[in-house]
């Protein structure tokens, strides 16, 4: 088992036919993920080929849907277009949507993440997200898959490249599933959602979840850990020495006033027993000894 | 800033007292003389607190008026140098009331805070009478209609008599919230004047940077940042090569690829240099997924020109990106800079392609460059070189 995204995932790729779509597209395939289809109306009915593989392009998600029996998109349609995109996922009611693209308005984020709700029949993962991978299963999005193999740790994390970096860390353990959520300030799946997936998944014995400042999700997955969560969680937080009022690359990663600082909410994760690592190796460390002791 | 907020709010029917900008003290008397002699005259930054820091004055006549405007032009508030101030004639204020639009993160919708205790800090007003802040929250779908705005009027307890135009303005206000892409709309003062109308004395409107392609207008505001200190400046310089960079007050330069890593990877710094007479991170410097050969000769470019910086840590984890560009762009990096590039650098790759990388880095044989095998150890390296040539608090 794995969260989200499994062996019989069978992806669509929304921008399939951009160069960043095409690129990735690729790596998915050959990660062993069953992409079947391409979404782009004017290119509907021809077919790309990614070395010997060829998958064919439909002109809607809807069609997409019907003809391969997709359970998952990925979106690589720039922000002017990702809203139009990932609505039409919503309305052609996809289980799953990926939405890599960075730079998205967070107005158009708000507005297609509360079609979502309303409708209820899609998850959102991102915006601004390297996607998720369940390793030797199926990889949505540009999460390397060559990293590390299928193994029992959970990880979630807001950062792409600290994801990278923690699964390269425990790559002698391997991972059940890894999930970047993001960092913007409103994004579809959150720490919280990825924790209680992973609680439920008999396949993970332990979870890594990884924040940044800004905002208070640590906060609020610190709160969700104490009453639901009984698996061992390991922490680590990034942005000790981000200055107050700055934008640390991600939109979302800022310290406002005294509130989104990371020693709040590393104080929030220890305060419900989490251990917090002091940098990724150090959390690496804390993950190590809990799969030895198991 | 102030009369910037003001320009959008008018645009959107709200009403506003827009005054008139000077950048010079002597045209302060003409445009007092224009607007009734009597003017406020206000310091234009993009910080808030600036009455507390003596920004904005009341001027009786036009005379005073260049007084006052001599006084606050070129002061410094909270780092920010006052290039221009607003002219305004005064008001006949009988209450003030605070309004604002913002994204609510937590709840991934949007919420209105306003109060009828206005005209100071609301933070205040929610310490000390939490009852007299309302707030309503706005599902994006639906918006703010004449439902959602009567029950803000409701909910805030806005007089009977104004009920029906704050009702409006509010409604316009979402209009610049929504039209204009901003993450923050907010108006403090708003104040019911002695004639019994409503008017926006005060705002901020925080545009959303990923909205710009749709906003051409909005590259208007940009001149905003000239009132910025010179790290900020050094900052926008980085942006426009298309870095994410923010400038810190320390002794180790920062690069690496994603944003995540980036800040762990300052934080690391930060810890490592505990043990060597407490040296830190002198900069954020997110050179992204790519990691090109121009891009890290910009990045290092970028830091090597920061005099406070004593030693450099490029730290990038090759997922995307494999390791042997990343190194040759490393290498062809420090030809470009030349001579130019005078300080030690520790790097640390790991991830895609990781032997090729560090074959490349060790055939170059750069006398500048260390090579490190994990982020632990080359940022204690980095910072033991940093602190060999004495920490920025000696310097000084």
């Amino acid at each position: 088992m794995s969260i989200f995204l499994n062996e019989s995932s069978k992806v669509i790729v929304q921008g399939m036919t951009g160069s960043e779509g095409q690129k990735h597209t690729r790596r998915m395939i050959a990660s062993g993920t069953q992409v079947v289809g391409g979404v782009n109306p004017k290119k509907a009915g021809q077919s790309v080929d990614f070395d010997d593989t060829s998958v064919p392009v439909f002109g809607s998600v809807e069609e997409a849907m019907k003809e391969t029996g997709a359970d998952v998109s990925v979106v690589f349609v720039p922000p002017a277009g990702t809203k139009g995109a990932v609505i039409e996922a919503i309305d052609a009611a996809m289980p799953l949507v990926v939405v890599i693209t960075e730079g998205v308005p967070v107005h158009d984020t708000a507005a297609f993440f509360a079609y979502a709700q309303s409708k209820g029949t899609t998850r959102i993962i991102g915006p601004n997200c390297p996607g998720l991978i369940s390793p030797g299963k199926s990889n949505a999005g540009i999460i390397p898959a060559n990293i590390t193999e299928g193994g029992r740790v959970g990880l979630v994390s807001k950062s792409g490249t600290l994801t990278y970096q923690m699964m390269y860390e425990l790559r002698d353990f391997g991972f059940s599933s890894a999930v970047g959520i993001g960092g913007d300030p409103i994004v579809g799946t959150t720490h919280i959602d990825c924790l209680k997936a992973f609680e439920e998944d008999p396949d993970t014995d332990a979870i890594v979840m990884i924040g940044e400042i800004g905002g208070d999700a640590e906060e609020r997955a610190a709160d969700y850990i104490k009453d639901h969560v009984t698996k061992p969680v390991v922490g680590y937080v990034a942005g000790f020495t981000a200055p107050e009022g700055k934008t640390m690359g991600h939109a979302g990663a800022i310290v406002s006033g005294s509130s989104g600082t990371a020693q709040a909410k590393q104080e929030a994760l220890e305060a419900v027993g989490v251990k917090v690592g002091k940098t990724p190796s150090a959390t690496a460390q804390l993950m190590r000894e809990i799969m030895q002791s198991r | 800033m102030e009369y910037q907020a003001k320009e959008l709010f008018a645009k959107h029917g709200v009403r506003v007292t827009l005054g008139t900008v000077v950048e010079r003290a002597e045209d302060a008397a003409a445009a007092a003389e224009a607007l009734g002699g009597r003017v406020v005259v206000k310091a234009q930054v993009k910080v808030g607190g600036r009455g507390k820091a003596g920004g904005v004055k009341l001027a009786n006549d036009p005379q005073e008026a260049v007084a006052r405007a001599q006084e606050i032009l070129g002061m410094d508030i909270k780092g920010h140098t006052v290039n221009r101030v607003l002219l305004a004639p005064t008001a006949d204020i009988a209450e003030e009331y605070y309004f604002s639009f913002l994204v609510n993160r937590a709840e991934r919708d949007y919420l209105c805070i306003a109060s009828i205790e206005g005209g100071v800090e609301i933070e205040e007003v929610a310490r000390t009478n939490p009852a007299a802040v309302a707030k309503v929250s706005i599902d994006p779908q639906t918006g703010v209609d004449d439902a959602k705005a009567a029950e803000i009027v409701a909910a805030t307890r806005f007089p009977e008599d104004v009920a029906g135009e704050a009702e409006d303005m509010i409604k316009k206000l979402w209009d610049v919230f929504i039209k204009e892409d901003a993450s923050l709309v907010e108006v403090n003062p708003l104040v019911r004047l002695g004639d019994g109308h409503l008017e926006a004395l005060d705002g901020k409107v925080t545009l959303d940077e990923n909205a710009e392609f749709r906003h051409q207008d909005h590259s208007a505001f940009d001149i905003a940042d000239d009132d910025a200190d010179a790290d900020s400046r050094l900052e926008a310089k980085a942006k426009a090569k298309g870095l994410n960079y923010v400038k810190l007050d320390g002794d180790v330069g920062i690069i690496g690829n994603g944003a995540g890593l980036v800040m762990s990877t300052l934080d690391v710094v930060a810890y490592a240099g505990e043990a060597h007479e407490g040296v830190k991170p002198a900069n954020f410097l997110d050179i992204g997924g790519g990691a090109s050969a121009e891009v890290m000769a910009a990045g290092l470019d970028v830091i090597l020109h920061d005099n406070q910086v004593k030693s450099v840590f490029v730290n990038v984890f090759g997922g995307i990106t494999s390791c042997d560009a990343v190194a040759n762009g490393i290498v062809h990096a420090l030809e470009i800079l030349g001579d130019e590039a005078n300080k030690p650098i520790v790097v640390r790759l790991d991830g895609n392609n990781v032997e090729e990388g560090r074959r490349i880095l060790e055939g170059a044989n750069h006398p500048l460059v260390t090579l490190e095998d994990t982020m632990d150890g080359a940022a204690d390296r980095a910072a033991e070189l940093a602190s060999q040539s004495g920490t920025a608090a000696e310097r000084v």
